[in-house]
């Protein structure tokens, strides 16, 4: 469990590190969005190079963001299996019942692959680059206006940056319990599906228990502090836009545009 | 069982931004059928530390002998499962590893991973229960209606049911109230001189290291920095201030004694040894007894 690499963030100082959480959750959106539109070989030059370009300024190196992918390998291989054997159209290759390898499946599978690990990298380095809670106050912040239809901004934030802060928490009592069975001779990833899923039990429960334990702490903990809901509360940590947040706004817009003048190219 | 570690260094998340090394060149025997107390401030890296005694983290740097087998960088995740059994590891705040419906069930929960027949299990299970003084009613209860000192037992329970020949217990009193903190220590000594069980503590109860460890290892920043007979490591008490750690009780009352004409040789550790060297020290006055 300590090897896993996804999601996490990565302390540091960098150009990237520094943006405003709120634009970089925006040039994430913008990134992700366009990526959808690129068709041809020039709209994915360009997008690899602006991912590239951004993972340079994040200063993370690059074989921790390999490390990051690793445990999505399988699931790209799996989309990119699918698209080859069922992606129909075009020149017929091989083909064999309901399962052949066309021209246009090659393409599909090589254009979902590229799609797939352009959108996991550019949400990679959102994470490896911000804070979980900082992450967070982006949200909330870019929710504001929702606050005008009733929406319960500051209640969804309060739940996401309680789910975010317990992340790791739960993780290091999941390994504690873990280690617990494993000494009471549970063996982890061993045996059949039955008893793998038989496994789990042992630590689910105990989790589960703990879990809403320390829910019913932090609640009694909040309250005695005087935590109330809805309030118009102050924040300890400030959101500050700065040229900075705008340049690299106004950057990412203009491969928008570009990326979608570039598709007339085919 | 022997134990022994062999220049073991042991590193988390190597190769990551979060490395961080928790054993540095660590070498140390614990004797078989000993009372071994391993001591040192918080983050020292006494819990990673009792990971390597039965495999649960492998070093990644030096070996770890654990009876004849031999445990290093490349041993292979497979078969450690023996290991688990001689060596019972009771973890901090082991309450929280209860999962079964019933106390029995939840204890028997080991010997079953280990290919016993479900009634031999249940046998061992009661027999363990009955050793850390679990009453019979309890057995049937669901663990999670119990008190925290009975959780704190019926987890204990869980392990010695394995029977193991290493006991390994870390911090295994904390959180506990005076009665309880004395009934797991009266216990973890009956299983070492009764049944030669072979035993590991982790504790920061300096009064308990001196009443009943024969051997103490001291760790700061993931190295050992003192090994030795409880009498060898409490001698100097500015070594130990120096690493945050105290001398037992009476030890400190013997201390402030000697500033004010007392002559201890050697520093008495606990209360009896404190008080056979003081009362011939006390000067009588006419007959008068306080009792």
């Amino acid at each position: 469990m300590n090897n896993f690499m996804f999601g996490r963030y990565i302390p540091g100082n960098s150009w990237v590190h520094r943006l405003d959480p709120r634009a970089k959750l925006l040039l994430c959106f913008i990134y992700i969005g366009v990526v959808f539109f690129a068709n041809n070989f020039w709209t994915y030059l360009l997008l690899t190079v602006v991912l590239l370009g951004s993972i340079i300024l994040a200063a993370v190196p690059a074989r921790i963001f390999i490390r990051g992918l690793r445990p999505l390998f399988w699931l790209l291989l799996f989309t990119v299996v699918i698209q080859i054997f069922f992606g129909a159209g075009g020149h017929v290759y091989w083909q064999w019942g309901v399962f052949s390898i066309t021209h246009d499946g090659l393409v599909s599978a090589g254009l979902i692959l590229m799609r797939f690990v352009l959108i996991i990298l550019i949400s990679t380095l959102l994470t490896f680059t911000t804070q979980p809670l900082a992450i967070a106050d982006g949200i909330e912040s870019l929710l504001n206006p929702l606050r005008k239809v009733h929406f319960p901004v500051a209640t969804l934030a309060l739940m996401l940056s309680l789910s975010l802060r317990f992340v790791p928490t739960l993780m290091d009592e999941a390994t504690k319990i873990m280690n617990a069975q494993r000494s009471r001779g549970v063996d982890f990833g061993s045996g059949g599906l039955r008893q793998q899923i038989k496994t789990i039990v042992p630590i689910l429960i105990p989790l589960f228990v703990n879990a809403f334990q320390r829910a019913v702490d932090i609640s009694i903990a909040m309250e005695a502090r005087g935590y109330r809901d809805g309030e118009n509360r102050t924040k300890y940590r400030q959101l500050k836009w700065r040229s900075a947040d705008t340049i690299s706004l106004v950057g990412f817009v203009i491969m928008a545009g570009l990326v979608i003048a570039l598709r007339q190219l085919t | 069982m022997e134990i022994s570690f062999d220049k073991v260094g042991f590193w988390y998340q190597p190769g990551t931004p979060f490395a961080f090394q928790a054993l540095k060149d660590v070498s140390l025997t614990i004797p078989s059928g000993q009372f071994t107390a391993v001591i040192g401030h918080t983050g020292s890296g006494k819990s990673t530390l009792i990971q390597h005694l039965n495999a649960l983290l492998k070093p990644t740097t030096g070996r770890v002998l654990i009876g004849d087998r031999t445990i290093d960088a490349k041993t292979s995740n497979k078969h450690l499962k023996p290991l688990r059994k001689t060596v019972g590891i009771v973890f901090q705040f082991p309450e929280n590893q209860l999962f079964e419906e019933t106390v029995l069930k939840d204890i028997a929960f080991g010997p079953q991973n280990f290919g016993v027949t479900s009634q031999a299990a249940t046998e061992m299970a009661q027999q363990a229960a009955k050793q850390v003084g679990l009453a019979d009613e309890l057995l049937t209860r669901s663990p999670f209606e119990l008190s925290g000192g009975q959780m704190r037992r019926v987890a204990i329970a869980g392990v010695l049911a394995l029977r193991p020949d290493v006991l390994v217990l870390d911090e295994p009193t904390a959180g506990l109230d005076p009665r309880g903190r004395r009934d797991v220590m009266t216990l973890v000594t009956k299983l070492q001189r009764e049944q030669q069980m072979t035993i590991v503590l982790i504790t920061h109860q300096m009064d308990d290291v001196a009443r009943y460890a024969q051997n103490v290892v001291v760790m700061a920043k993931g190295a050992v920095v003192k090994q030795g007979t409880p009498q060898t490591v409490f001698s100097d008490a500015n070594w130990l201030a120096d690493h945050q750690l105290a001398l037992p009780s009476a030890a400190e009352f013997a201390a402030q004694l000697s500033q004010h004409g007392f002559h201890f040789d050697p520093l008495p550790l606990t209360e009896e040894a404190l008080v056979a060297q003081l009362a011939p020290q006390l000067p009588l006055k006419g007959g008068q007894h306080n009792e």
